[in-house]
């Protein structure tokens, strides 16, 4: 009696844990993983972004180039057509762009096979992996390599995600006597005290530019463009003479909520 | 020698902040924390180690710098803080801004004003070097020297400086001292006027205050850079007062040369700037109430709380031949 008793809650169990771990995220077809590539290109309205060398204009009339582009991508999730979702391993979404460093446009995932209709990723990093156990930081996150790349808050820990900087006329000149503008946009929503909220979820539908048809040994891309022009043309313009240097303060979430709008699908390669 | 005893609470203590399950202090990871520690390739141009401004005859602080003096000559905003009981220690800095020990020292490394480095160059440094790759191995199991492992054997020395064995903790444990009557005069006005923020045992309550001080000439706004809340402007977290007597100068840009001077700053020279703290508010005027003959009291109380065994503790001391040029 009692075995039997104990044998039909192993069942229950069992049945219980397998029809929750489907309607989890379940891979659309089989377990294996295989090779999907999002590539990000970043331009400024209908131009390339050329660093240095190439002037660009924004809605306040300003004109000015860019020396520096790095933010970090993060937490992508696929969508597919029937509903169901495919999550990448944590692990291995977090991803630093820099516009100085080709290889690193090119983000490799590992997903089920299957066809996907949608893409959710963050522009940042994760409040809970800001405040991870520092051997939970690996690769771009680890101190040595986001911070030598001058991605990491050291004296108000957390991880810097969008960084542009660059040269116009429109800015005051510094104590160097040059004319920079310098955009530093973080912030997680603190740790013991609640502070601005910098991370951003972006939401690609790529039903008109191309569903992805993920396959074995096909490496199906998704060409993703980012325009820099939006960090400055949004819901409130940024102009650089009003705001040459944007770094931990509340006003940083407007230009947070300008950047949000600069993904767009541009294509895919199945 | 005495065997290696690990991380201790001291009786009269709390249960530490830190998990130390997750970094538990062994002789190993002490040893090879303490001697980073010490280590000036820390530093860009290898001058500055930690120790350079965490002197431990002054309670690992800057003995005599008002703001500490870092590399290249180059001077920071704010006064050294001790490097003391940080296990029970919630936030790091006088504005909270680092919230996890093992975190901590990436500041002072990356800093332009203190040892202006970058941590891929400090581990490079440190896989190049004769010694440190066994002493790593010798700590965490392999030869292999990355951030994480640096961190935790740093923290794993700042853990072990616990200062607890002043002549107030004597007192209080009943091990056979007693106060004299002026010590013990001054611990009852202590409790009475100074224990709303410094809170026993540890003498601070880590929380952020404002403690009425002028506004710095660089309007330092202290916690409210890390918040951006403006009921956090100019509010410092609340230092702790052991070993205070070695600790000199005083206050988040170290204005105060002496315990007199501090003391007479809460009798006569509290400002009402934003957000003072209500503790500081009593009454009809601004501050804390104390006669000189009171003053006096209160300083030979505090006097009590230093800890001549931790100032000398070889154990926390640099060990010979840790300097550069031996190798």
């Amino acid at each position: 009696m009692k075995i039997s008793y104990k044998l039909t809650l192993l069942i229950l169990l069992v049945v219980l844990f397998l029809a929750s771990a489907k309607k989890a995220e379940e891979p659309p077809k089989g377990k294996e993983l295989v090779d999907l590539i999002l590539q990000f290109d970043n331009v400024a309205g209908n131009k390339d972004l050329v660093l240095n060398s190439v002037d660009y204009t924004n809605a306040s009339g300003e004109s000015f180039n860019v020396s520096q582009l790095q933010y970090f991508v993060s937490n992508m999730k696929f969508l597919c057509p029937n509903g169901k979702q495919f999550t990448v391993n944590q692990e291995d979404s977090y991803f630093l762009i820099q516009e100085h460093e080709p290889a690193t446009q090119t983000l490799k995932l590992k997903v089920p096979a299957g066809e996907y209709n949608k893409l959710t990723f963050l522009v940042g990093v994760d409040s809970l992996r800001n405040t991870m156990p520092i051997d939970k930081r690996k690769g771009v996150l680890d101190p040595s390599n986001s911070m030598d790349n001058g991605m990491y808050w050291s004296w108000n820990s957390g991880y810097i995600f969008f960084k542009m900087e660059g040269t116009s006329n429109a800015a005051p000149e510094d104590p160097t006597g040059n004319r920079r503008f310098r955009y530093h946009i973080g912030g997680f929503g603190g740790y013991s005290a609640r502070t601005i909220n910098n991370i951003k979820a972006i939401t690609l539908d790529l039903s008109k530019g191309g569903i992805v048809k993920v396959k074995k040994g096909r490496n199906a891309t998704i060409h993703i463009k980012a325009d820099i022009l939006k960090t400055f043309n949004g819901a409130s313009n940024l102009s650089i003479a009003g705001h040459p240097s944007v770094m931990f303060s509340e006003y940083s979430v407007n230009v947070a909520n300008n950047f949000s709008k600069m993904f767009f699908h541009d294509r895919t390669v199945n | 020698m005495n065997e290696f005893a690990g991380f201790q609470r001291p009786v009269n203590f709390p249960e530490p902040v830190y998990d130390l399950a997750k970094n538990p202090v062994t002789k190993d990871g002490f040893e090879l924390g303490r001697k980073l520690f010490y280590d000036p390739r820390l530093s860009r141009n290898n001058t500055i180690g930690c120790g350079t401004c965490h002197i431990q005859a002054a309670a690992f602080t800057h003995h005599g710098h008002d703001v500490s003096h870092g590399i290249d000559d180059r001077l920071g905003s704010r006064n050294s803080p001790p490097i003391m009981n940080l296990a029970w220690s919630k936030a790091f800095f006088w504005d909270g801004g680092v919230f996890h020990l093992d975190l901590q020292p990436l500041v002072p490394i990356t800093t332009l004003s203190e040892m202006d480095e970058k941590m891929s160059a400090v581990l490079e440094k440190l896989r190049q070097h004769p010694d440190y790759p066994g002493l790593y191995k010798k700590a965490f199991g392999t030869e292999e020297i990355n951030s994480a492992k640096t961190m935790k054997a740093l923290s794993q020395f700042m853990l072990m400086c616990v200062s607890s064995n002043s002549k107030y903790d004597k007192v209080l444990r009943k091990e056979g001292e007693k106060f004299t009557a002026e010590e013990e005069e001054g611990y009852q006005l202590f409790k009475q006027k100074c224990n709303g923020c410094h809170m026993e045992p540890l003498f601070t309550d880590y929380s952020f205050r404002n403690n009425g001080i002028p506004a710095g000439r660089n309007d330092d706004r202290g916690r409210f850079v890390i918040t951006l809340d403006s009921n956090d402007a100019y509010k410092f977290k609340v230092p702790t007062l052991r070993n205070i007597e070695v600790t000199a100068p005083y206050m988040h840009d170290g204005r105060f040369y002496g315990l007199g001077q501090v003391l007479d700053h809460y009798r006569f020279g509290v400002q009402h700037t934003p957000n003072l703290d209500p503790l500081l508010e009593q009454g009809s005027g601004h501050g804390i109430p104390l006669t000189d003959d009171e003053k006096l009291k209160v300083i030979t109380f505090l006097k009590t709380l230093t800890d001549r065994e931790f100032l000398k503790n070889p154990l926390l001391s640099e060990q010979e031949g840790l300097l550069i040029y031996d190798k």
